[in-house]
């Protein structure tokens, strides 16, 4: 059975419900009398809402924040010094601060008649100046995005460690640089949806969400509507991915509880691609400034940096802004051995959709700004990118290393991971290339990427209790039950969106106990049938509710082996417990036969059968509280067209650690995953402004997801580096694929730019941004 | 992302099409293949009164081949032309236009007269008709009558059709043995609307030769400069290129087709129109 258990590639238990179309989403969910919601939305950027008039005919289906005054404050908090805290509108009250802001909830039999109520409803404004670029935004000058605060900025963050002054010093170059990452959108394939019922039987509001954090929900709902924990369930039923986006509390959300309670009626609204353009345009936006002193080799020595971000709006709950800026610096020195840094970050808040942790955080952003460096590093000091990585990168004799920033890397051998990926690009044939001209004129470019990935961290001195912040995840819990029949279910606190842990923790199961995966039934996204838990994000979940299932597991074993034995007329440390049997020095009997025994003939029980039944409830912490750290290198060859500005990658190569693969199937298709999202990031997705605070890309003919023609096959390797501190060494891998494309590809398109004196320096790298930059290098 | 409410008719014969089409306060739309249209309506940018279904009309489904070159019905959609169901008349022009055409499934059910009639400036069509010299049959409530491809379109979305009028066919004459055509699109993703597209035809034996340049912000329009080097020219040569690009860039500057302080815009289409030509030269 162990060749269906960790590191066996089967095929996902979830595909045949997703292939045949009979997974159920929160669309998919129909309750008699169910009513639609829509939302009459700003239609400027920052503005005084001086009256709202519903049309004649709508009593009682149009309801404003006038309306919800029970509705408590939603307020999220951190302890970063100066944090400013403001509190998040269910509906906009005195003023709209970003275009797109849900003004009224309107509800009616079907989608269409809500539109065209919210259509309908008058909003008198007095508009205000929009603060639409950060930079402008901190300028004493600039309108205030809130009122009562004395700016725009929520909060600053400081970091120091090492002596940056020695390093100076010492230093034979200072390599300067300012990069910037444009806003974005997490893109998943369904957008938020909500759909909430009052269960007069369970006196319980029931609400299904398309969302990552089930009881984070429930808490939040229960805790602003005024209701207890019990009077509240959340569903998360089967996600068409979340990537960050769905793991707030959503105003829309909160309006839709709210009238269903009000209305006694089951709301349901379902976000559609222009309101998630609109409205979710809310991450990425950063700015760094980078000086990095180097020796005469390109060493790094040390780095000075400040991090400033495009906050948006608002901090919703429970993650405040703040953090993203607080995680760009804290990894800035990548997988480096980097002795001394000097950071600060900035948080603006701006007239845009309040930000939100997208897949990799601010790490994407941080690994464009230390990887560019490192070429510009290499340039400056005259050899290859690749030779002085080598020289930089932390090496395995250093594991475990303590970074600059105190991230406590655990195991892996980097400059491995990153000689394969060099072998799999091969530079120097890229060199010789470089040559002679192409016959097309293109200009060809070759670049590399390394980083970490910070996975499955929670509290700690540099986790989510260190800033301070509402949701601290750390202790994750799981239930395991043997069924009557005796297979295995499972509930877990995490939610599965797409990573296929249906599969993975299944398979985590089988390990322990040699039960097939297909008798193992792996349930989630459910308050009424989990524990506890925090859900999932931040690369977590394979490892603390693996951790968690698989710690279930082993409790169960002692309890079966008593009845085992007892069975099998033989002494309880003569037995083994494994392939879904406890095996005696005589015979042995099946995990069939001792649910059996269990459920339905307590007369074949020991007396001293353990009270606890054939069920345990269970919690998995790592035994370091910073995360277990996975490791990726990417190489990409790019062909930039000098005359049009557009780019094609031409050969990828991705090198991926993340520990034990508990199935390699999956740990790959989460890492081209990423790989395709990171080419977005790159080279096409941007959320764009007009100086209005007008938002420019709310379609999909402007806001430019990759397709799969622009997602070429990769070469692909891996090495396992098993954590030592987490449940049989598992690390995450949900971000990992994202981080790198950024810095792969912008140095692969600098390398083709060389000739021309010119650097990129802004995501995503659009035709127009290198024909802006050729022809700078002209003017010169 | 619901339409906001409209009345809907099926139209049975052009003659009702047009009839349906005139009333409605002037506030009726022809709903053909709906690639265009459908999205509109569910952004409520279209705000149409009543929507004429054409598709009951089989005579707007007709295709007919002649000497001269082949008559498209109105209600033909791209991936016939695509797949050859339409004689290609042009020596592959009309094939390569239309797989072009963002993904399958909307080729499926977009028409190459509707894509016309709704205007997009960045549409693939309309240059690839305007350089082929091709004509529309428009039939209304006063008769019918022929615009050139050229003369169809006049600003983004808006066409000379008046109230009423909706196209009946797309006349699109035949390319001699020795003509030669050049087609260059570029957009950020495959099959999106064109930021920049280009389609060259030197047809020497009928004496035509033209170059059509469709963008974003500006109508279609022809680059006579263009042509004219186009027709001159004895093979491809980089000072010819170069003279090319010139021209486009006066034809672009003269039309106001793109802001000529925009340096990418006004590179891109040179940069576009120069290499149409270099394949029709090239052929």
């Amino acid at each position: 059975m162990s060749d269906r258990g960790v590191g066996a590639s089967i095929a996902r238990k979830e595909d045949d419900r997703f292939l045949m179309g009979t997974g159920e989403f929160t669309p998919d969910v129909q309750l008699a009398g169910m009513w639609h919601a829509a939302f009459n939305r700003a239609p400027i950027a920052h503005g005084r809402v001086l009256s709202v008039k519903a049309p004649g005919g709508a009593e009682g289906q149009v309801f404003t924040s006038a309306d919800m005054a029970d509705i408590k404050p939603i307020r999220s908090t951190a302890s970063f010094p100066g944090f400013k805290p403001a509190d998040f509108p269910v509906l906009a009250k005195d003023k709209v601060r970003y275009a797109g802001e849900q003004v009224a909830i309107t509800v009616a039999p079907t989608r269409a008649e809500a539109e065209d109520i919210a259509d309908s409803i008058e909003v008198e404004y007095d508009e205000l100046p929009a603060v639409v670029d950060m930079n402008r935004g901190r300028e004493p000058s600039a309108a205030l995005v809130h009122d009562h605060w004395a700016d725009n900025v929520c909060c600053e963050t400081a970091y120091e460690n090492g002596d940056l002054e020695a390093a100076k010093a010492a230093a034979a170059h200072t390599v300067h640089r300012r990069f910037r990452m444009a806003r974005q959108t997490p893109f998943p394939m369904e957008g938020r949806g909500t759909l909430a019922h009052y269960d007069s039987r369970l006196d319980e509001l029931v609400v299904w969400m398309s969302h990552q954090l089930p009881h984070p929900m429930q808490r939040g709902i229960a805790h602003f509507l005024g209701l207890k924990i019990n009077n509240v369930r959340v569903i998360c039923p089967d996600v068409g991915g979340g990537f960050g986006l769905k793991t707030h509390l959503d105003g829309e959300t909160m309006a839709v509880c709210w009238t269903s309670l009000r209305l006694g009626r089951p709301i349901k609204w379902i976000q559609d691609r222009l309101e998630h353009l609109v409205c979710d345009a809310d991450c990425r936006n950063h700015q760094y400034t980078m000086t990095a002193y180097t020796d005469e080799i390109g060493k790094i020595l040390g780095m000075e940096v400040e991090c400033v971000v495009d906050a948006g709006a608002y901090s919703p709950w429970p993650w405040p802004i703040g953090v993203e800026a607080a995680t760009g610096v804290g990894n800035l020195q990548g997988p480096y051995t980097v002795d001394a840094l000097k950071g600060r970050s900035v948080t603006v808040c701006t007239n845009k959709p309040p930000s939100q942790p997208f897949r990799g955080v601010a790490r994407p952003g941080a690994c464009f700004t230390d990887e560019l460096t490192m070429d510009a590093i290499a340039h400056t000091v005259g050899r290859e990118p690749w030779e002085v990585r080598l020289d930089n990168l932390v090496p395995p004799e250093a594991m475990p290393y303590d970074t600059v920033t105190r991230k406590h890397l655990d195991s892996g051998d980097y400059p491995e991971a990153f000689r394969r990926c060099v072998a799999a690009i091969d530079p120097e044939a890229v060199r010789e290339r470089q040559k002679t001209p192409e016959p097309d004129d293109r200009l060809i470019g070759v670049g590399f990427a390394c980083f970490y990935e910070q996975t499955a961290y929670g509290t700690g001195p540099f986790g989510y209790s260190a800033w301070g912040i509402e949701l601290v995840p750390g202790m994750e819990m799981a239930t395991v039950k043997l069924t009557p029949d005796g297979g295995l279910w499972a509930s877990v606190g995490i939610q599965c969106h797409g990573q296929g842990l249906e599969t993975t923790l299944a398979q985590v199961a089988t390990s322990e106990l040699g039960i097939d995966p297909d008798r193992i039934a792996i349930r989630h996204g459910d308050t009424a049938t989990a524990y506890a838990g925090t859900g999932t994000y931040a690369s977590r979940s394979i490892v603390v509710a693996g951790g968690a299932v698989a710690q279930g597991c082993r409790e169960l074993k002692p309890r079966l082996a008593r009845i085992g034995a007892h069975l099998l007329q033989c002494d309880e440390d003569d037995v083994a417990v494994e392939n879904a049997e406890v095996r005696g020095p005589g015979g042995s009997v099946t995990f069939d036969e001792i649910a059996e025994a269990f459920y339905h003939h307590p007369e074949n029980l020991p007396d001293d059968t353990d009270r606890g039944g054939l069920t345990v409830t269970t919690g998995y912490n790592d035994k370091v509280h910073g995360g277990v750290f996975g490791f990726g290198a990417h190489g990409a060859v790019v062909a930039v067209d000098p005359e049009t500005g557009q780019v094609e990658i031409l050969d990828y190569a991705i090198v991926d650690d993340c520990g034990t693969r508990v199935n390699p199937l999956v740990v790959k298709g989460q890492v081209i995953g990423g790989y395709a999202q990171g080419i977005g990031n790159a080279l096409y997705e941007e959320s764009d402004y007009d100086e209005n605070g007008q938002p420019l890309s709310v379609t999909l003919a402007d806001y430019h997801v990759p397709a799969a023609p622009m997602v070429p096959d990769i070469k692909y390797d891996y090495m396992e580096s098993p954590s030592p501190y987490s449940t049989m060494g598992i690390k995450g891998v949900g971000e990992s694929g994202a981080i790198g494309p950024v810095g792969a590809i912008g140095n692969a398109v600098n390398d083709a730019l060389k000739g021309l004196g010119v650097e990129i320096a802004e995501t995503p790298i659009t035709p127009r941004r290198v024909f802006d930059a050729i022809e700078r290098g002209r003017a010169r | 992302m619901k339409p906001a409410p409209f009345d809907y008719a099926r139209a049975e014969s052009l003659d009702e099409a047009i009839h349906l089409l005139s009333g409605a306060d002037g506030d009726a739309r022809p709903l053909a293949g709906g690639q265009s249209l459908g999205p509109m309506l569910n952004l409520r940018i279209a705000r149409p009164a009543l929507l004429v279904d054409l598709s009951p009309i089989a005579e707007l489904r007709e295709v007919s081949e002649g000497e001269d070159g082949v008559i498209i019905g109105a209600s033909v959609v791209h991936s016939a032309v695509e797949d050859g169901e339409v004689p290609d008349v042009t020596g592959g022009l009309m094939r390569r236009a239309a797989s072009g055409i963002a993904y399958r499934a909307v080729r499926n059910r977009g028409t190459v007269a509707g894509s016309l009639a709704h205007a997009d400036p960045a549409g693939d069509w309309a240059p690839v008709m305007m350089a082929l010299g091709a004509s529309l049959g428009v039939m209304g409530p006063e008769g019918g009558r022929s615009i050139e491809a050229d003369a169809f379109i006049t600003d983004p979305l808006t066409t000379v059709l008046e109230p009423g009028e909706i196209v009946e066919a797309i006349r699109v004459p035949r390319l001699s043995d020795t003509g030669r055509w050049g087609h260059c699109k570029l957009c950020v993703k495959p099959g999106d609307f064109a930021e920049s597209l280009a389609v060259v035809v030197r047809d020497p034996d009928r004496a035509h030769c033209r170059a059509a340049l469709a963008g974003p912000t500006h109508a279609p329009i022809l680059l006579d400069g263009v042509a004219g080097l186009i027709a001159e020219a004895d093979g491809w040569s980089d000072s010819l290129a170069g003279k090319i690009k010139d021209a486009a860039g006066s034809g672009i500057a003269a039309a106001g087709f793109a802001d000529t302080g925009d340096r990418y815009a006004m590179n891109v289409h040179a940069t576009v129109t120069v290499r149409a030509a270099r394949e029709a030269l090239s052929r």
